[in-house]
């Protein structure tokens, strides 16, 4: 057999070392580099696709919280105005109303004075009408002058048994 | 007939000496150089567009570095990343030697004893200098396994030497034998469809059916051998990183 006459094992190791040196350092300088880069470019486009998606989700679950938080901020700040708005228009209307009764209290008791004074005047009046009428009486039926002093003690106690 | 061991004859092409030693360019070291620059063309014009998906070519070429990264990965782990490179070019250029063999009137450099074993002695001295490199005397602990009794030393010393050192041989051996003996049988089989065809037509039918059955068979040889010698190498060198 050709394979075990050593006349051809020289040239045969010869040419297997150089071609395979050669072939050692185009692959570890040329193509395994190469073919690396491709399968690593690839790994890093997916990884960075799914980092995108992953950051888009992030970003649209930010937005809808955003959107929550605003619409129950205003939905408070609606509450908080229609409570402000309420209180203010109960406390004016109490005011208003405190003010009223104040007035009508004070013109109660305006009316009650001018009663009062209204009345004294009008006893004062009864009382010199008793008088006049009492002095009339007396001078008609007895004639002369009444005693002025005497008339009006009479017309006081008179006066006092009608209750006054 | 056709000699069947005529296949393997080396032919030099250009006769060269360096210092009083043949170093011929022969048919063998024409099938090295087409080796080495189909698979250099092969693997780089595939890549060529670095498409970020690839097409017929492209994936190809990634199935083998993919191929070829996962076994050293399975059987060596990542210490095993700087090997890389040769082992995928022992790899590459075995399977291309094997399958451009099948080619009729081809020249199989890996039938040839010596080539092999050029190979072997290569995975064999790299793996025991990586050995010693890395565990210097701790290396010996390789022959006799820590925890058996000494006196089994005397048994289990010789035995694992032996096997240490028949790891080139076999390497070597079976490669070139399943290589050598496939084209054997390819031929004695062609030369039985020349005889009993010529005989008569008939005859020559069944050889020749056998003879498709066993191309078919002798390129998953082709495959499977240099796989073979590949995780062979990975597993030798899986030893020398992280003993047994």
């Amino acid at each position: 057999m050709p394979q075990f006459d050593p006349a051809f094992f020289a040239p045969q190791l010869f040419w297997l070392a150089v071609t395979f040196i050669t072939l050692y350092v185009l692959m570890a300088k040329v193509a395994l580099p190469k073919i690396g880069a491709v399968l690593d470019e690839r790994q890093r486009k997916i990884d960075d696709n799914l980092d995108k998606a992953a950051q888009l989700k992030a970003e649209a679950e930010a937005a809808v919280a955003a959107y929550e938080k605003a619409l129950s901020e205003s939905r408070a700040h609606a509450h908080s105005v229609i409570k402000e708005a309420s209180e203010r228009l109960s406390k004016q209307a109490e005011e208003r109303t405190r003010d009223l009764s104040a007035k009508l209290a004070e013109q109660i008791k305006a009316g009650e004075a001018r009663i009062a004074a209204a009345k004294d005047a009008a006893l004062t009046n009864v009382r010199e009408v008793a008088l006049d009428v009492a002095g009339a009486t007396v001078s008609r039926l007895v004639g002369g002058t009444a005693d002025q002093a005497k008339l009006e003690t009479a017309v006081a106690s008179a006066l006092k048994e009608q209750g006054q | 007939m056709a000699n069947p061991i005529e296949q393997f004859k080396i032919k030099p092409i250009i006769p060269l000496e360096i210092g009083g030693v043949d170093v011929s360019f022969t048919n063998s070291a024409v099938m090295m150089v087409i080796s080495v620059v189909l698979i250099t063309a092969f693997l780089t014009l595939s890549v060529r567009s670095r498409a970020l998906v690839p097409g017929r070519w492209q994936s190809m070429a990634e199935v083998f570095y993919e191929f070829i990264a996962g076994m050293l990965r399975d059987n060596v782990g990542s210490a095993g990343r700087k090997y890389f490179p040769f082992i995928f070019s022992l790899f590459m250029f075995v399977m291309f030697g094997n399958l451009l063999g099948m080619i009729p009137g081809a020249f199989t450099y890996t039938s040839h004893v010596i080539v092999t074993f050029g190979m072997a002695i290569v995975v064999f001295t790299g793996v025991t200098i990586i050995g010693f490199a890395r565990h210097g005397t701790h290396f010996l602990r390789m022959f006799f396994p820590e925890g058996a009794p000494i006196a089994t030393a005397v048994i289990l010393v010789p035995i694992e030497l032996i096997s240490y050192f028949s790891r080139p041989f076999s390497l070597a051996v079976r490669l070139f034998a399943n290589m050598t003996v496939g084209h054997i049988i390819l031929k004695v089989l062609g030369g039985f469809v020349v005889t009993l065809g010529g005989f008569y037509v008939l005859p020559g039918i069944v050889p020749f059916a056998f003879l498709g059955a066993v191309t078919v068979l002798e390129f998953g040889i082709a495959l499977l051998q240099a796989y073979v010698f590949t995780i062979l190498s990975c597993i030798y060198l899986h030893d020398a990183i992280h003993m047994h």
